[in-house]
């Protein structure tokens, strides 16, 4: 089959679109790197000058980096804890035989077509709002007074937004490793005296384990990347209190004009993003070579 | 101890009914085969003693206590299944250990009694693998292990050698035989291959559709099946069945006789010729067609010099002829 003859041919024939990304990759990121060395301020086009590594200093010394850092860090593990323990307990829901099995599924799986700015939308409008959210609402008919989510606990707003989202991208992975595991087994289990509790305690949950690592990596990659949650629903603030890495980024380039900083921001994201995967992968790699 | 009484025991799913009503008492110690086409309900019959499956309906009493309600565990009784069940993520000793884990006991009891079983089972160098590492038939023993070190009041097993070739089968055939001896507990043994009811059991629980066809020792299922079924089912080649003018001869709606038991001779009552011969060495087997008759499976005892195309006489041993009415009972 992978004559010499042919594996040429195939290294060919894939030639142009390993090129073609490789170009679509690399040319927006060296430019990045290039702006990220200019003193560039979209105030003053035309005055661009050679910074070097200040750009760098200064993101790196700004007291709203280390605040996006920790937010990033709440908003990625706030959200994979909500996802992975919401996902496994969801599926062993699903899991079970009841009337409307196929209809229910499609409803759980429903919040992931819905596009990020929409269901940020949603939220912020129509349950979060303090004088027409549905929350508010039910905290007036309950005599209570109605909280302001996205002024008193902005980022806590942004991971259940998320979570909802993601949601049910984990319990869908979880559903089907629930379902490869082998009947007999849990059988066994049974025979040799384990509770329901401890089935799931030593049975499943180990069979859930590459699931769940599955999961956790390719949900951290997104995470790490969320902006329009954010844009749309507080815009960063109160403050810098729900401003992730990506939205400082963001925040510097287009709302500060500074183009230069924007994009050390950028690149410091990006190794930050790379140090997350190669650490991600080792996890991973560990746990799938079982 | 290992006593299990099933009585009027009815299982069904649905509108289905698997097991429509079913009695049988196993002994003490006694090695049971069931043994069936795949469907008769021996797996489900078997669940049903594990308590994996609750009866629709009768009872099952193990050593005189009712045990019908009773959950898996509170039966006192351990399995071993097709697919091994091993559980993937422990090593073989944790495997083993798992049920004395579950019972509460004592780390050091319980390794002391995982390294007795894997003694019992040549495990001992396998103990800190895990099952994804081990053969087929490496994962059948620790399977057994796990199953032992409980000391059940009896085994349960379900087609534990259908997943190995042919040449393991017949060696785990034969430990699962010495097992018993050295054990002495009631074994449940659930197959679909009469060769493995035929050369371990103690006692043959032919299964059909859910119902008993017949219960005894192997010998007795041989030498005198009550019904077309059993006598078609148990005996390797199947037996030759003669309906027509021969039957009637005989006054029976069908005539059954097994191959080892039609002899090649001089001048016989039945002359044909043979479609296919199959010389194995030990035995050879012919298919001849015979003139009025049909196509009749003939056992030639070691190395016969018969060949496709020849003329043979052929006649049946004298009193191992089996008489069929046309209900398919046998006739005495």
């Amino acid at each position: 089959m992978a004559t010499l003859n042919s594996r040429r041919a195939a290294r060919l024939m894939i030639s142009p679109a390993v090129l073609l990304l490789l170009a679509w990759m690399v040319v927006p990121l060296a430019m990045t790197i290039y702006f990220s060395m200019l003193r560039y301020n979209l105030l003053m086009p035309g005055m661009e000058s050679w910074a070097g590594f200040d750009n760098y200093r200064w993101f790196l010394t700004d007291p709203a980096f280390f605040a996006a850092i920790g937010n990033t860090m709440k908003l990625v593990l706030g959200v994979l804890f909500i996802t992975t323990v919401g996902g496994v307990l969801l599926a062993l829901l699903l899991d079970q035989p009841f009337w409307g099995q196929g209809i229910v599924r499609v409803l759980v799986i429903a919040p992931f077509f819905v596009m990020p700015t929409v269901s940020a939308l949603v939220w912020k409008n129509m349950f979060l709002n303090p004088v027409n959210g549905l929350f508010a609402h039910a905290a007036k008919a309950l005599g209570l007074q109605p909280y302001d989510f996205l002024s008193h606990a902005p980022l806590a707003s942004i991971i259940g937004i998320v979570a909802w989202q993601w949601l049910p991208f984990a319990t869908l992975i979880l559903l089907t490793a629930l379902q490869s595991l082998d009947r007999e087994q849990m059988d066994a289990a049974e025979m040799d005296g384990a509770s329901p509790l401890q089935r799931f305690g030593y049975i499943t949950l180990p069979h859930l384990g590459r699931s769940i690592t599955v999961v956790i990596l390719i949900q951290t990659i997104f995470l790490l990347s969320v902006f329009a949650e954010i844009l749309v629903t507080t815009n960063g603030g109160p403050g810098t209190a729900s401003t992730n890495l990506t939205y400082l980024v963001y925040a510097q380039s287009l709302l500060s004009f500074d183009v230069g900083m924007g994009s050390a921001g950028g690149v410091v994201a990006v190794i930050l993003a790379n140090i997350v995967a190669i650490f991600l992968m080792r996890m991973i790699g560990k746990n799938l070579e079982r | 101890m290992g006593q299990i009484t099933l009585r009027n025991v009815k299982k069904s799913f649905g509108e289905v009914d698997v097991i429509p009503s079913l009695d049988l008492t196993i002994e003490n110690g006694e090695f049971v085969v069931f043994v069936g086409p795949s469907g008769c309900g021996k797996s489900t019959l078997l669940r049903l003693i594990a308590g994996l499956e609750d009866a629709s309906g009768g009872s099952i009493e193990i050593d005189g206590v009712d045990a019908t309600s009773l959950p898996p565990t509170k039966r006192g009784l351990a399995m071993v299944f097709q697919s091994y069940a091993l559980y993937p993520h422990m090593s073989v000793r944790k495997n083993i250990a798992f049920p004395l884990k579950m019972a509460g006991m004592s780390a050091a009891d319980a390794a002391s009694k995982v390294e007795a079983a894997a003694k019992v089972l040549n495990l001992g160098d396998y103990l800190d693998r895990r099952p994804g590492q081990l053969s087929g038939g490496q994962r059948q023993r620790v399977a057994i292990g796990r199953a032992i070190v409980r000391e059940p009041a009896a085994f349960l097993f379900d087609e534990p050698l259908s997943n190995l070739d042919a040449a393991l089968r017949v060696s785990m055939r034969q430990e699962i035989s010495e097992l018993h001896q050295t054990l002495k507990t009631t074994m449940v043994y659930v197959t679909h291959d009469q060769v493995e009811a035929m050369t371990m059991a103690d006692k043959i629980v032919v299964l059909h559709a859910g119902r008993i066809e017949q219960v005894g020792s192997p010998l007795d299922l041989y030498r005198s099946p009550v019904n077309t079924f059993v006598a078609g089912f148990i005996g390797s080649p199947k037996m030759n069945f003669i309906e027509g003018a021969e039957a009637e001869k005989h006054n029976a709606a069908m005539l059954g006789v097994r191959p080892e038991h039609i002899d090649i001779v001089e001048d016989g009552p039945w002359q044909g010729t043979i479609g296919l011969s199959e010389h194995l060495g030990s035995d050879t087997f012919l298919k001849v067609l015979v003139d009025g008759i049909g196509t009749l499976n003939v056992r030639g005892t070691g190395e016969v010099g018969l060949h496709t195309g020849d003329k043979v006489s052929l006649a049946p041993q004298p009193g191992k002829l089996h008489r069929f009415g046309k209900d398919g009972k046998a006739l005495s």
